[in-house]
């Protein structure tokens, strides 16, 4: 696996991102999602609102990082707020 | 009614999700790896963090090639589009011309990348192509490989020549699958040929367009082979798209950690726009449902 040149960092990232579809998995062999309209203009199940909260994440910090010089830990809190957000209220 | 269920199903999808593995998600890591670290060999190698991404996001050289590409796949789109959909409402609905505008519309389709930039790249050379040897008869003054206009036109008009075809195809289809019912309710209202076009063939051919529209967006905003066949990116960066600066930056510099933040931003984007596409395409195919 030394080819794949991995750092600590990206590995508890990705652990993170496998953590959470595992996660996923097991909530809707638990408790089947139910596809809901919040404040997104689109009907959306659980899986629809993790990739849309992901996918803004990953702007919100390439916007972070083009337009601020603020530490990036706060783009992520912010990043953080939006997947709680998109995921309950979405 | 019971449903069964029967989860062996799943055993199914193993292979799939193997290939997709191998081909996809493993590579996409080892980019992120090589995004957050400045790599000399795989011994030799320190962490940077987000000192690429910061990097690649604030490139002018980047920048400009994002603007042309966005202008580029722009242009294509609204070319290709509208022409796609007007060759198709021309074409014969029966007889042996079916058959033969499919073969002649299918041909485009069937060259290969580099043979197509090979080809216009002839075909627009003054001293030896017919392209551009007429086109200088006429007293305009083009050489595609010195005026930036002309490189821009003359890479416009080869992915014209080699995608308006799948345009058609697609919208063909679509207007095959109408009955001809619709035609001959809107001939006893007295309606006009726009109003059949606007009210029965448009709504009809949308989710073939749609579908259309998203692979001519990827393809384009992807396109590498053609425009480095013909104009290798000139004159001078005139017409250097993303794929192409990407290249120069990872295999040309070798400036792996640079270009692998700079693959994440372009991924980013694409799959950004492809999702938006997918939504757009499944909210339709439900509304058409109801």
């Amino acid at each position: 696996m030394s080819w794949m040149a991995w750092t600590p960092i990206t590995a508890v990232f990705f652990s993170c991102i496998i953590l959470m579809l595992i996660g996923m998995g097991i909530w809707q062999a638990v408790s089947p999602t139910v596809p809901r309209r919040g404040f997104l203009p689109l009907t959306t199940t659980r899986g629809d609102r993790l990739f849309i909260s992901l996918l803004g994440a990953a702007y919100i910090h390439l916007g972070w990082l083009a337009f601020t010089d603020i530490a990036l830990w706060v783009g992520s809190v912010i990043a953080l707020a939006w997947l709680i957000i998109v995921m309950r209220w979405g | 009614m019971n449903k069964i269920t029967n989860n062996k199903a799943w055993f199914l999808v193993l292979p799939v999700f193997f290939i997709v593995a191998i081909s996809a998600i493993i590579p996409l890591m080892t980019v992120v790896n090589y995004s957050v670290q400045d790599i000399f060999d795989p011994q030799t190698r320190f962490f940077v963090g987000t000192e690429w991404f910061e990097q690649v996001l604030g490139d002018s050289r980047l920048h400009d090639a994002l603007i042309r590409q966005i202008i580029y796949t722009l242009s294509v789109l609204f070319i290709e589009i509208p022409l796609g959909i007007a060759v198709a409402l021309t074409l014969p609905r029966k007889g042996w011309g079916v058959s033969a505008s499919m073969v002649l519309l299918a041909l485009p389709l069937l060259i290969p990348w580099n043979v197509v930039g090979t080809i216009w790249q002839i075909f627009g050379r003054a001293d030896i192509g017919l392209g551009g040897y007429v086109i200088n008869l006429l007293g305009i003054d083009y050489n595609y490989s010195q005026n930036p206009m002309d490189a821009w036109v003359t890479v416009l008009v080869m992915d014209v020549w080699h995608w308006t075809s799948l345009i058609v195809l697609l919208c063909y289809a679509g207007l095959r699958s109408i009955p001809d019912a619709y035609y001959q309710a809107a001939k006893i209202d007295g309606a006009s040929r726009w109003a059949v076009f606007r009210f029965i063939q448009l709504p009809k051919m949308q989710s073939v367009l749609v579908i259309g529209v998203l692979l001519r967006f990827m393809d384009s905003f992807m396109i590498y082979t053609e425009p480095f066949v013909l104009t290798g990116g000139g004159p001078g960066n005139a017409t250097t798209f993303l794929s192409q600066f990407l290249t120069r930056m990872a295999v040309g510099q070798f400036d792996l950690g640079p270009a692998a933040a700079f693959s994440l931003v372009y991924f980013l984007i694409i799959l950004l726009v492809c999702w938006v596409f997918y939504t757009v395409v499944m909210n339709a195919g439900k509304r058409e449902e109801q």
